[in-house]
This record gives C-alpha cells, structure tokens and sequence, in this order.
C-alpha cells in the first residue's frame, strides 16, 4: 500500500540575492512498512523535504499524496488532523518541553486525540524504551540519550503509520545512536510503521530498504 | 470540547509548576489588590461625604412643613417598623426675655432623641471649652447660644422667660449640626425640651414656624423609605435629602480620594506594562510548544483555544486571590480611618470581585492575549529549523486596543476622563522618549565599546547587540523608576505640602456682620488681644437671576448643585487683587484694568455647575436691586484654607452700592476665645462662626488619608519592583545560554557578572536620568492641576533616579544572572 507519493515537489524561498530553490522537481512514493533513508550533504534540503513529506510546510509547485489524500487540498489545520492520526516525529533536539515531565512529553499527542487510556499507554510506551522509573524526571534531569528515548516514547504511543525522524542520533555519542537506532527500527518492523530517516550517516542508511539521495535539492 | 478543557487545565497547572506564569500571575495579583482596596475603601469614603452631608441636616432625610404635619404619627411609625431611627423638631422665632432684656432667638423645640447626626457641643460658660453630648436638654432645661447668653447677660445656671415659661439655663449650646454652614442662620438659637413646648403657649392655630421630622438609618432601606414618603407627603411638605457638605470638607475628601486613586492608577499603569513585557516573554517562551502541538496534530483553534483558556484559568485564579489581598488590606485601611469615619462597616459587597475579574481578563486579554495569539501562526515546520523563526509579533495594533480597554478601565476608576487621560498620555510619551533615549544608547554604545577593558566590552556589546530589547529594557526599568520616583514626590513632598497647608494656628472663628464703620475698632480689638491682625473681605448678599439676560427659571439646570446655587442667596465680595487660595484656569483678572462696566469672577464649582461661558452677563439680585456684571474670569479655590473665599468676586466700586458688611476668619486658641464674651457685647451686630470642628474634621481626613494613601502606595511601589523584575527575566533565558558560553570558552565567573553589570548599570543609569526627569515633570503636572498646592523642586529625586537606576537596576540585574551562572555549562548548553 502506498502511504507517500511526491509528485515534482518544488520549494523556494526568497533571500536577499534574490528566489532560492531548497527543494528542485522531486518525485517518488513510499510504501507501508518500509524505511527509506534521505541522505546528502548540509543544505542539501533534506529537512525541507521531511517537513514537505510531513505536511509541516507546503511546497512551491508539485503535490504531496498522503495515505490517498493530496496535502495541498489542505490547510494547515486539516494537515495537522492528518499528522495527529498517522504521524509520529523524533528530532535531532529531541524537542521534548524542558517544563513538562517525561511522562507528561509522552502524554502530550494522547491528550490532544483525547485518549482515555493515555496514562496508562505512556507509562506503557516509557517502560518500552526503559525509562519507567525515570518518568517524573524533567528533559534537564535526563541525559541526551535518554531524552531521545523520551521523544521516541512519545512518537510511537499513538501508534503511528508514518514516523519521521530528523538525524535521530545526531546529538548522541555513537553508543548511544545505535541503542536508539535499534529502538527505531524495532518499531518499524513490529508495527509495520513507515520509516523516514534523515541521516548524514551512510551505514545507517544502508539499514534502510531504500536510500534517497539528495544533492542541491535535487533528487540523485 | 472536554478534550481542550482538559488539556488546557493540564496546561495551566504545569505552566503554574514550571512558574512560567509567575510574574504574569504576580503583576496581576497586584494591580487587583490595589483595584480592589481602593475601590472598598472609595466607597467608603464616598459614605464618609454622605455622612458629612447628612450631618448638616442633623439626620439623613427631613421633612419640613410650615403646618403641623397631621401624618408625622404615620411617616414616623412606618419608619420604625423599618428600622430607621426618628425625631421631631420644632422651630420658630421669638423673644426671650430675662428681667428688662430681651433678644430675639431661634427656638428649636427637639425630642431627647435630636440629633440623628453629628452632636450636640455644649459648654459650662459661654465660650469655654465645649464637649460633646448625646441628645438635648432634659425638661425644664434649655441650651442657649452663648451670643444670647452673653446679650441678654445670664450665667449657666440662671433662667430666661420663653413665653409663659421660666426655664432653668443648664448649658451654653457651643455647636449643633443643623446650624447651617453657609453664615446666614444669623439669629442666635435657643434649645428646648420639646415637652416645654406647651407650656410656653407660643404656638397657636397659624403660627409661623417649621415643624420636621428627621430620618436616619442604614442608606438601603433609607431608599425604600424615602421612595415611600415621597409619595405620602401632603402638599406643602418639603422633603429634603443629602445636601452639598460643606465646601472645605468636600475640598478635603476630594484630594484624598485623588491621592488614592493617583495610587491605584499608577498601580493599574505599572502592572499592565509588566503584565505585557511577562506575557510577551511567556509567548516567545511558547513558539516551540506552539509548533510541537501543530506537529503532532492540534488545530490552530486548538491552540488558540488552549491559550485562551489558560489565561482565563489565570484572570480568575489572580482576581481571587488579588481580591482576598484587597479585602483584608481594606480592612486594615479603614481600621486607619475608623476615627474620621463614624458610619457602620457596610456589609462585604461582591461588586469588587466582579469588577476585579472584569479587569484582569480585560487586562490579560488586551495585553497577554496579542503575542500569545501569534502562536497559532507559528510555522509547525519550525521544529526541525529555527531558521524557519515564527511570523513576527505584532504589537500595534492589539496594544493600542489593549491601551483603550485600559483606558476605560482607568476611567471606571477614578470618574476623571482629563485625569486618566492625561495619565494614559503621560505614560505613553515617557514611554516613547524612553525608546528613543534607549535606542541612542544602543548607538553610543557601539561606539564607545572598543575602549573599554574586556568585561565592560562584553556588557557594552550586549546592550548594543539586543539592540530592541536593550530600548525595550530602558522603557520598563524607566517607567517603573519614574512611577518610585513620582511616588516619592508625592508622598513626601505633596503630603506634607497638603498637611502644612493646615496649620496648627489655621482660622477656627469666622466672624460676619461687621459692619464697615466698625472694621477698624474691631481690628484693634482683635490685635490688642494678641490675635493676628486679620483681613477683612466685604460680604454681600444676593442672589444670579439671569445669564445672558434670560431669567435662570427659564435656564435648564443640569445638576443639583447648580439648582442650589440659583435658588439660593450666595455670598458675594469684591477685591482689588486676586485672593490668596485663589488660582485662575480661564479668562484674566482686573488688576490695573479700569472698566465702567462691572465685573465678577467665579469660582470653578459655581462656572461647572451653572455651564457659565467667559463673557457671559450675569444678573444678580442684591436686596432688591439689580446688577449685570460681565464674567470675565474663573477661579478655582483652596476653600479648606479656612479663610474667607467666595463663589462670587466682583471688580472694586462694583458693589459700593450696596449696603454690604465685612467678614474675617482668626484663629482664637482655648484661652482667647473667651474674649468672644466681650466681642459679641461690643460689636452686638457681629456674629462668631465656631469652624473648630470642622477644622478638626478636616485635619482628620487630611492625617488619616495620609496614612491610607501611604499603604496604598505600597501596592504600586510592589508594582514597580514587578516591573523591573519582568524586565530583567525577559533577557533571562538568552544570558543564561551566553554566560554558559563564555564559561565554556574560559571566561571567569567574575568575568560574566561583571560584564552583565556593566550592561544593567548602563541602562539603569540611562534610565534613572530620564526618570528623574518624568517624575520632575509629574510632581509639577501633579502638585499644580491636580491638587492645587504649590510646587517645589526637589533636587534629590535626580539623585535618588541616578543612584536607584544605577544601584536597583544593576544589582537586581546581576543578581537575577548569579542564579544562571550556579547552574553546570554543560546542562544549560545541552537545553539549549
């Protein structure tokens, strides 16, 4: 089943010296269960491109199918309905809420669906990444790797068909990454959850059933 | 819906632990509890003028007839059964006599229960230190005026002839409330019991006399009463309710409560400039969990609506608690003014819990709600670049919409649209020109950096580098520095202003009647009797009966005041140069002007009150003969100076025809006033007005609102330090991460702190100066239009500006950043 398809997507932005192209004519499609890796270099606009996958930033010109549904149809409130039933996200900052408690980062999407059950899948979900007994610790309170794990909790609780992840081990020593790596993977052959990684990091990405490589927007 | 009520309860309470909500929690509380004190305590005071008011009629309501009222048995029963307290009186004029003197009196016939407000004051001999007391002469007693007494020369303890009766003088009668402030109750008074009446046989079958009862009770069933008598009352019954308090008692109440609401408007002011900058601070805190809610899923009215919410959750969590602070604040204010105010606490009205969570979600929306609106735009794509940084906030627009409901809210408080006007303009313009001078301080900066050692480098390169926040910083450190600054000139240099503009040896006689012939000798009287030499006004009596030749009954007035001053005979003078206590707003005066035509001067009530125009003619009555003068000046006056002043001042030769006498006030300690036997026996025309009371009165308000302003002040002085608290957080989190990066590189601890002093010392000296300079300004704004006192410059406000922008302003800065420097680089970095 496809879950993505990008149709000739384009992203330009203005700059001083004038329109600057981030994303150039990119087409491909993804299927469920399956992890594509998005390589290249720095600026090479694969963040753009996740966030034009994600519905979290509209293209130039071209179309992004989401599970049968063309995001451009959508506004941004219909395309944040679409990512709160599909789409899960870990961020190479992690991006958990320094005021809220690890559980309470894991309980933040169950809340906004309206879960009746959300205390007891994020306590679930933190005892699935090892983290139980850390659950009332603040983001400060936790280590980089375990603050990453919080973020990993809180992308699968609800289940997701999509998970996105921007450079997931970026910010992590290299142990640390491959725990967390292992972790994502886990998740996506379990649930059949569709991967999306950016990555700098060749090794990982030949993890992945298919590797998109990106050069000045530009799809390899 | 319960989704986002949940989520938006949740919200709140983990924003609530985490104190991100804190100063906006704090700034709110207080501008609430000075709402809420100052509006309990207003009302109180508005009570205390009803009192005062009442007093002159000895009760609160008073029906009057020149019949015996046939249904007084009724009114009075009625009145009874609901609680209010009565008396009857009876006055008529007649002749005393005691062996072959005779004098004629003002005879009040009262009920042991007169009066229901204020006292009796009596004394053991005429003119001797009086004392107050509950009710009337017993039967077979009476209270004679001392001019009587000393007239008709009888001793306390002697009798006097009223009517077929012999009565036994127990007392000289020093005060009673109804005698009429206005200096025309000119016969002297004789008090009786009222069942002596009889027995006099004075009062027949058409007698001409005024037969009252009096009223008094709580103010909400004296409404119900009052509706029910006015429809019952016969024809020819007059009844008559609050009347004007007489015009140095409303001088005195009027400037306390300018003093208290000056405090609460400032209070108001304040918390609103440090509830924008918090909640500004609160919103740009937000962007990120603004955009991680988009990210997994929530709408932008989700957002908006959780927003929203919470700030609600926060107005109504603040207004109680402000409003609890408030309320027992109040009771400790009023238990300050216990003294002054003899009317009952009122029952706790919920009024002020209303008015205050109207106000805190006016204020919170107006000033939180603009910045944390643009979260709902913020860019959900921002979680993966922060280059991707959110729309900017726009602030013109909803501030200035802020600014009006602020506006109204201010208005609501104080009734005084030129003085909340003129405060909001006032803030804005300091404001601004803070801007400015904070911008150019950015510029200086960068210029002058290069040449410093390398902390103050650094701390220089900080102002010039947060070059918006650095201008946005001297504007709230300014403001909340100006508003110390004026709170020291007014408590210190306009308090004591207004207290000495009450001296020990203020007038507390007013002597009238005199006549011209008789000014001189009675001026050596006074002086060979160790009294000040006085000065002496001319004083005649008459009355406005048209404007612009059309007659005042065919003339709409508008108030009650003015119906009173068309109504009623005025005292009118004249004068050469403008009277001292007198301060003109409008028009000229005559002085070296030489006109044929007459011209007349009014005082601010009088011109407000009768909507007179410069230029208008003005047509007066003076026993019978009529004058038009030419308005040609207004005049607003001092009237709790307690010396002689006018509505109506007339150019010299204006009133040489008429046949006027003089009047003067002198002030008479316990000893002198006994020469007032000898006066009234030489100079039998003159009467003595005994204003002591009155002047103790005032000089009572004038203490004891003192101290509740002063307490009140302390509201706003909390207010400042929130202010400079909000402005030294709003930095807060980017010092953080900048002094754990230069930790990291190596620079010492002592490095930092005195780098981020060097910053705040700058602006808080920038900020000092300009301060110093508002609060000049205010203090002479303040002193000249609003309180009408004298202005003096106070050199020390510079210093004190210098020295506190330099010292509260650098050390709360410093301080504030010690707190980050405790924490690991590391961590902070790692947070980033």
């Amino acid at each position: 089943m496809q879950v993505i398809e990008s149709r000739h997507i384009t992203k330009q932005v203005s700059s001083p010296e004038g329109p600057l192209t981030i994303v150039n004519d990119v087409s491909f499609s993804m299927m469920r269960g399956e992890a594509v890796a998005i390589v290249g270099p720095s600026g090479a606009g694969k963040s753009t491109l996740l966030a034009l996958l994600a519905g979290l930033d509209v293209p130039t010109a071209g179309s992004v199918w989401f599970m049968g549904q063309d995001l451009s149809t959508l506004d941004e409130d219909g395309r944040a309905a679409l990512r709160a039933q599909h789409v899960g996200f870990v961020f190479q900052s992690f991006h958990l809420l320094p005021s809220l408690t690890a559980i309470e980062n894991v309980l933040l999407p169950l809340e906004l669906a309206g879960d009746r059950n959300a205390r007891t899948l994020a306590q679930e979900a933190l005892k699935e990444v090892g983290l139980y007994e850390r659950m009332s610790h603040y983001p400060r309170q936790l280590s980089g790797g375990e603050q990453q794990r919080v973020a990993l909790a809180r992308a699968f609780v609800c289940k997701p068909d999509v998970l996105f992840a921007d450079e997931p081990t970026g910010n992590l020593d290299t142990v640390t990454g491959a725990r967390i790596i292992e972790l994502l993977f886990a998740f996506n052959r379990s649930a059949q959850t569709t991967l999306v990684l950016v990555t700098h990091d060749r090794e990982l990405a030949s993890r992945c059933h298919r590797v998109l490589e990106l050069d000045a927007g530009r799809l390899l | 819906m319960m989704i986002t009520l949940r989520f938006t309860w949740r919200s709140f309470l983990r924003d609530v632990r985490s104190g991100e909500l804190s100063i906006l929690f704090i700034a709110l509380v207080t501008a609430l509890a000075a709402l809420s004190s100052v509006g309990f305590l207003t009302s109180r005071m508005e009570r205390l003028i009803q009192e005062q008011a009442n007093v002159v009629l000895a009760a609160d309501i008073r029906l009057e007839s020149g019949r015996p009222l046939d249904q007084d048995q009724v009114y009075r029963q009625r009145a009874r059964e609901m609680g209010l307290s009565t008396a009857a009186t009876v006055s008529f004029s007649s002749m005393i006599f005691s062996g072959d003197s005779s004098q004629l009196a003002t005879v009040i016939a009262a009920e042991s229960a007169y009066p229901l407000r204020g006292a009796l004051r009596i004394s053991p001999q005429p003119f001797a230190p009086a004392r107050s007391v509950m009710g009337g002469p017993t039967p077979g007693s009476v209270w004679a005026d001392p001019r009587l007494l000393t007239r008709l020369g009888i001793p306390v303890g002697g009798t006097l002839t009223l009517g077929d009766s012999t009565l036994a003088v127990t007392a000289s009668l020093d005060y009673r409330p109804d005698q009429g402030a206005g200096f025309v109750d000119l016969a002297p008074t004789l008090l009786i019991n009222t069942s002596d009446l009889e027995g006099t046989h004075l009062l027949i079958s058409g007698s001409r006399a005024t037969w009252a009862v009096l009223f008094a009770g709580p103010s909400e069933r004296l409404v119900v009463y009052r509706a029910w008598l006015n429809n019952q009352k016969k024809e020819g019954q007059r009844l008559i309710g609050s009347v004007d308090s007489n015009n140095q008692m409303q001088s005195a109440i009027t400037r306390a409560g300018h003093f208290l609401n000056l405090s609460a408007l400032i209070t108001l002011l304040l918390s609103s400039v440090a509830i924008a900058m918090s909640a500004r601070r609160f919103a740009l805190g937000h962007l990120d969990f603004a955009a991680l809610l988009k990210c997994v899923g929530a709408s932008q009215r989700f957002i908006l609506m959780v927003t929203a919410g919470e700030l609600i959750l926060l107005a109504v969590t603040a207004s109680l608690v402000g409003v609890a602070i408030g309320y027992l604040s109040q009771w400790g204010l009023s238990w300050l003014l216990k003294d002054i105010m003899k009317v009952s606490v009122p029952p706790p009205a919920w009024t002020p819990v209303w008015l205050c969570t109207g106000t805190a979600i006016t204020l919170l929306l107006g000033f939180a709600l603009p910045p944390l609106l643009e979260l709902k735009q913020v860019p959900p794509a921002r979680v993966l670049s922060h280059r991707l940084s959110a729309p900017r906030l726009r602030f013109g627009l909803p501030y200035l919409m802020a600014s009006s409901a602020l506006a109204a809210i201010l208005y609501g408080l104080v009734r005084d649209r030129v003085l909340a006007a003129q405060a909001g303009a006032a803030v804005i313009v300091v404001g601004a020109t803070l801007y400015v001078a904070g911008r150019a301080l950015v510029k200086v900066t960068k210029g002058i950096r290069g040449a410093a050692g390398v902390s103050w480098r650094y701390g220089l390169a900080n102002v010039a580098r947060r070059g918006h926040e650095s201008a946005i910083q001297v504007v709230a450190f300014g403001l909340g520095l100006t508003v110390l600054l004026v709170l020291i000139v007014v408590r210190q240099d306009l308090m004591s202003e207004w207290q000495h503009s009450l001296p020990s040896a203020a007038p507390n006689h007013f002597l009238i009647n005199i006549p011209p012939a008789q000014v001189s000798t009675l001026n050596q009287f006074l002086v060979a009797r160790g009294v000040a030499p006085p000065t002496f006004a001319p004083w005649v009596r008459g009355r406005l009966t048209a404007v612009n030749g059309q007659r005042m009954s065919d003339r709409k007035v508008a108030t009650e005041r003015g119906q009173r001053f068309t109504d009623r005979e005025q005292n009118l003078s004249w004068s050469k140069d403008l009277p001292p206590d007198n301060q003109l707003t409008s028009g000229s005066w005559w002085s070296g002007v030489t006109s044929n035509q007459a011209l007349v001067s009014v005082a601010s009530e009088f011109q407000e009150s009768l909507n007179l125009k410069l230029g208008d003619q003005l047509t007066f009555d003076i026993a019978g003969e009529s004058l038009v003068a030419k308005l040609t000046s207004v005049r607003k006056v001092r009237w709790d100076g307690f010396r002689p002043n006018f509505f109506l001042v007339f150019s010299p030769g204006t009133l040489d025809a008429s046949t006027g006498t003089f009047m003067t006030s002198i002030y008479l300690d316990s000893h002198q006033r006994l020469m007032l036997s000898d006066l009234v026996r030489l100079f039998p025309s003159v009467t003595v007005f005994d204003v002591q009371q009155l002047l103790q009165q005032v000089k009572d308000i004038v203490d004891r609102a003192s101290e509740a302003v002063q307490s009140v002040f302390v509201f706003a002085l909390l207010a400042g330090v929130v202010v400079l608290f909000a402005a030294i957080q709003a930095t807060r989190y980017e010092r953080r991460f900048e002094s754990a990066l230069l930790r990291t590189l190596g620079a010492s601890k002592r490095l930092v702190l005195t780098g981020v002093a060097v910053e705040f010392a700058a602006i808080g000296v920038l900020a000092g100066v300009l301060a110093a300079s508002a609060a000049s300004l205010a203090g002479w704004w303040l002193s000249v239009y609003l309180f009408n006192l004298p202005y003096r410059f106070d050199g020390a406000v510079w210093i004190i500006g210098v020295v506190s922008g330099l010292v509260l302003v650098g050390t709360a800065g410093t301080l504030a950043t010690w707190s980050v420097l405790g924490a690991p680089p590391a961590m902070i970095l790692r947070e980033g």
